[in-house]
């Protein structure tokens, strides 16, 4: 607090009271192109935010954030995968001199020493000289490590199967359907619903029967028949054992099911 | 008028030192773009604070829907992308811009970096600057498990076993963030957004106040 003789507050407060307006430092005594951050730099440097945020928007309305189905616990066969920055410890996870025994190696030793020599870099480059060039070991150990990064981040990018995750995380629409009809208690009866699932939700086993747009014939000679896929069956033949009228029953009810 | 008024206020509150310190400066010649293009690079720290004012305000909006419930944290964001007006954008801004504030921090932290600006005097400076990586980071890592979809919920799982994996103090570290030795799910979630929306956001002022009082207080690094 100022104290002195002369000295004028305002009230009993502790704010001196000036007599005349306080003039702004004049910056032509500043040597070179300097100017005022406010408002002169200010009034330019808003075209490169405005710039930014275009972009930025663009972005944001080209691609809708993404979103996949509710969190599902019991879902194990779910491969998971991190944001794109914490890529590179995924990849580093994979390699066997940091997993396995070794974890500790590639999930704490090596992302801890990196972060401390980043936080203590300017205790270990202690000199005066600031050009990149003039100071090759901290330039080069930089350079090093954003080359791993970029590598490890690439590789765990060409190494992931984008189709897989798309498919493993996709929201499945809930089929709506009347669970008196006759045709679902057949369906519950036979063993279609241990694959297929008790909504036709599907399950690792059986692909989900919603929108598949199969009619009331297809379905009836796929429960007798099965799949066949590229040469490969991959849906059993006989899996459905009852009369033929079940079957007619069970076939028009799943393709009010297939055609949602 | 607007000036009776100020100065009725300057009178008596004395306001106009504070202002004059945070906007009263002078732009060096060689970070300003208008006279180097190049010095566009002195342009990526003013634009983290850009992106990172864009998450608070779209994230205090996100929060007018949001749940943090197991039951209904992934409704509550399907009917945000899906039902409410703008909200896919406000969401999407949201999502895109914790990415864009990584790469805009990483930006700045090269920059700052390859032009030496560490050293003495600014060697605080700098470590405060790496601590607000680690709380990006964080607020990222948090981030993730909210809209409580299949990644969120299985990245999360690894995440948290790759803490649980520190020496000593990892079971502990796991059970602060998991709220449960094995379980992953209702105390987690609550967790994570508590941490993500109360926890992070003031440690993150803090260390910006911090950063911005060094940077006006040693003004910006001279040329090369």
């Amino acid at each position: 607090m100022h104290r002195g003789k002369g000295m004028k507050f305002v009230g009993d407060s502790r704010i001196r009271s000036y007599e005349k307006n306080r003039i702004p430092k004049d910056y032509s005594e500043y040597p070179g192109k300097t100017e005022a951050f406010w408002p002169n730099f200010l009034l330019k440097e808003w075209i490169i935010g405005a710039i930014f945020l275009v972009g930025f928007l663009i972005l944001t309305v080209a691609h809708p954030s993404p979103l996949e189905r509710q969190a599902d616990p019991t879902d194990t066969g779910y491969i998971p995968l991190p944001d794109w920055y914490f890529l590179q410890m995924y990849q580093l996870l994979k390699y066997e001199f940091a997993s396995g025994p070794y974890n500790v190696i590639g999930a704490i030793i090596m992302p801890g020493l990196a972060i401390g020599a980043l936080l203590l870099v300017p205790f270990m480059d202690t000199s005066k000289e600031r050009r990149p060039f003039k100071r090759p070991l901290p330039t080069a150990f930089m350079l090093l490590t954003l080359f791993a990064m970029i590598y490890l981040t690439w590789e765990s990018v060409v190494n992931h199967d984008w189709d897989a995750a798309k498919a493993q995380g996709e929201i499945v629409e809930e089929a709506e359907f009347d669970t008196s009809d006759p045709g679902y208690e057949i369906y519950m009866g036979q063993s279609c619903v241990t694959c297929h699932g008790e909504n036709f939700e599907g399950t690792p086993a059986g692909v989900p029967l919603t929108g598949t747009g199969h009619t009331a014939e297809e379905i009836a000679d796929i429960a007798v028949n099965g799949v066949v896929k590229d040469g490969q069956q991959t849906m059993p033949a006989d899996a459905f054992s009852g009369s033929e009228e079940e079957l007619q029953q069970l076939a028009e009810f799943l393709s009010t099911v297939t055609q949602q | 008028m607007l000036n009776k008024i100020y100065d009725w206020v300057d009178e008596r509150l004395d306001i106009t030192p504070i202002w004059r310190d945070i906007a009263d400066h002078e732009v060096p010649e060689h970070v300003n773009p208008a006279h180097h293009f190049s010095a566009f690079i002195y342009c990526f720290g003013g634009l983290t604070f850009f992106v990172t004012v864009i998450q608070i305000l779209s994230g205090m909006f996100l929060t007018m829907y949001y749940t943090p419930d197991i039951e209904n944290a992934w409704k509550s964001v399907y009917y945000l992308q899906n039902e409410v007006a703008f909200g896919e954008i406000v969401r999407g801004m949201h999502h895109w811009g914790a990415s864009l504030v990584i790469v805009m921090m990483f930006l700045h932290t090269l920059r700052v970096f390859f032009t030496g600006s560490y050293k003495k005097p600014r060697e605080l400076n700098w470590m405060v600057g790496v601590m607000i990586f680690i709380v990006m980071l964080g607020l990222g890592f948090t981030g993730y498990l909210l809209p409580w979809d299949m990644k969120a919920l299985f990245a999360t799982k690894v995440g948290i076993e790759i803490a649980a994996s520190v020496p000593f103090i990892g079971e502990w570290i796991k059970i602060l963030l998991a709220g449960d030795a094995t379980i992953l799910g209702a105390q987690t979630l609550t967790r994570f957004f508590a941490i993500h929306v109360f926890f992070l956001p003031a440690a993150l002022l803090g260390l910006l106040a911090a950063h911005f009082i060094m940077i006006r207080r040693q003004g910006i690094s001279g040329p090369l």
